[in-house]
């Protein structure tokens, strides 16, 4: 019998579930080697070396690469795992958050100060859009 | 006897560490945010507790992919600040309990919670941002502690059923120990963010708000939630709420609200904050 997946109908989202850690095992495990200084280091001074020390799919490490967030979480990247990825790049999560949503950092940023995105039209996919004007980013 | 006397929840977003840290706590936006734990600084420096089970989640910190267990109690002497990526917080060393630690262990194994046990464990922002909120900036941390680490990030998470009794559990467990210690439950995380996929930056304060209430005085029918209502109304990242239940199981039916904050944003997240006491 398959996984229950009540959540795969959520916008925008994807959830870390057994499936999705499964794929994402060794490039998770990779961002969890970038907690070691030293391992730092030598990620920094060559990306493509070091990833080819990890067996991680071609799709993957071209994503680690292009930073390509949304991406490593559809390859089964975990944003917790994630961080230590853009810890190394001294990024906050508020600026890795603001690349997966297509916004400017300083937009999302207003929009939080404002409150957040709001909840309306983002339940379900298909869901009727909200009435008011921001925030409303997601698809 | 050890006694439960009172439960403390509070989010534990990072960025928060990193603010007081780098000097930044007093700048026009993360003051109201502080501002918001000052009546709490208090009330804790008044109560003294001796020990917090601390209920958190590790954040891909202590635990890899490796090794995923849904509870595990810290079972050491100490705890050191884990190196996220950014190096470690400049926070104390955190102390633990281990007597204490190795006794609810025991007895809430035998009430059929089957906790993972600890012995050398980093512990990341999930446990030292509450202690610094609480605490703020001191040479040494003035309670020990033990870390009660909570899967969240692998999905599904316990259910909330689950670690309202898991709360329960603990009580007895602590009730049951010897020594006389004053021992509050921390439950920690929350409140609705998401941090990933176009739908980051989710935030529901009236949820959010009607959850509090509902934690206040109908805990046993919140624990009823299901985790797809979390994902749904409070982002893919607030079913961390979940741990808060361990800390209301682990007190009366009827409490006292000391104090209730609600501040949003810090960074991506909505901070929530509650102090409770057991109202007999």
């Amino acid at each position: 019998m398959a996984l229950e997946k009540p959540y795969s109908d959520i916008p925008g989202t994807v959830i870390f579930d057994a499936d999705q850690a499964r794929k994402g095992y060794h490039l998770n495990q990779f961002c969890m080697s970038l907690m070691k200084a030293e391992n730092r280091a030598r990620f920094k001074r060559d990306e493509r070396a070091y990833l080819e020390e990890w067996p991680m799919s071609e799709d993957q490490k071209l994503a680690v690469i292009a930073r390509d967030y949304n991406r490593m979480i559809e390859l089964g990247g975990n944003i917790y795992f994630l961080s230590k990825l853009f810890s190394t790049d001294g990024k906050s999560f508020q600026y890795t958050a603001a690349t997966m949503t297509g916004m400017t950092q300083e937009a999302y940023a207003a929009m939080m100060l404002s409150g957040g995105r709001s909840p309306d039209g983002n339940r379900r996919i298909g869901e009727a859009p909200a009435r008011e004007a921001s925030g409303k980013e997601g698809k | 006897m050890a006694r439960i006397t009172a439960g403390v929840a509070t989010s534990h977003v990072p960025a928060i560490g990193a603010a007081l840290d780098n000097g930044r706590a007093g700048e026009p936006y993360w003051k109201p945010l502080f501002a918001g734990y000052d009546l709490s600084r208090q009330w804790i420096a008044r109560r003294k507790p001796d020990v917090a089970v601390l209920v958190y989640n590790d954040h891909a910190s202590a635990f890899s992919l490796d090794i995923v267990p849904t509870f595990a109690i810290g079972c050491a002497a100490s705890f050191q600040p884990a190196d996220e990526g950014w190096g470690p917080r400049p926070v104390p060393v955190v102390e633990g309990h281990p007597e204490l630690a190795s006794h609810i262990a025991q007895s809430v194994i035998q009430q059929d919670f089957d906790l993972t046990i600890i012995n050398r464990m980093d512990v990341d922002h999930g446990l030292t941002v509450p202690m610094s909120l609480l605490f703020g900036q001191p040479e040494r941390w003035p309670i020990r502690v033990i870390p009660l680490a909570v899967n969240v990030v692998l999905f599904p998470p316990p259910s909330g059923r689950r670690c309202f009794e898991l709360g329960k559990a603990i009580r007895r467990a602590v009730e049951s120990f010897d020594e006389d210690l004053d021992v509050q439950v921390w439950g920690t995380g929350g409140m609705s963010h998401q941090l990933q996929g176009p739908r980051a930056g989710l935030i529901n304060r009236e949820w959010d708000n009607r959850w509090l209430d509902r934690l206040i005085d109908a805990p046993e029918a919140l624990a009823q939630m299901p985790h797809i209502e979390y994902l749904r109304e409070a982002g893919s990242e607030g079913v961390e709420l979940v741990m808060w239940l361990i800390m209301r199981g682990a007190l009366d039916a009827k409490v006292r609200t000391v104090h209730r904050f609600y501040h949003v944003p810090a960074s991506n997240t909505a901070v929530g904050h509650i102090v409770l006491e057991n109202a007999s």
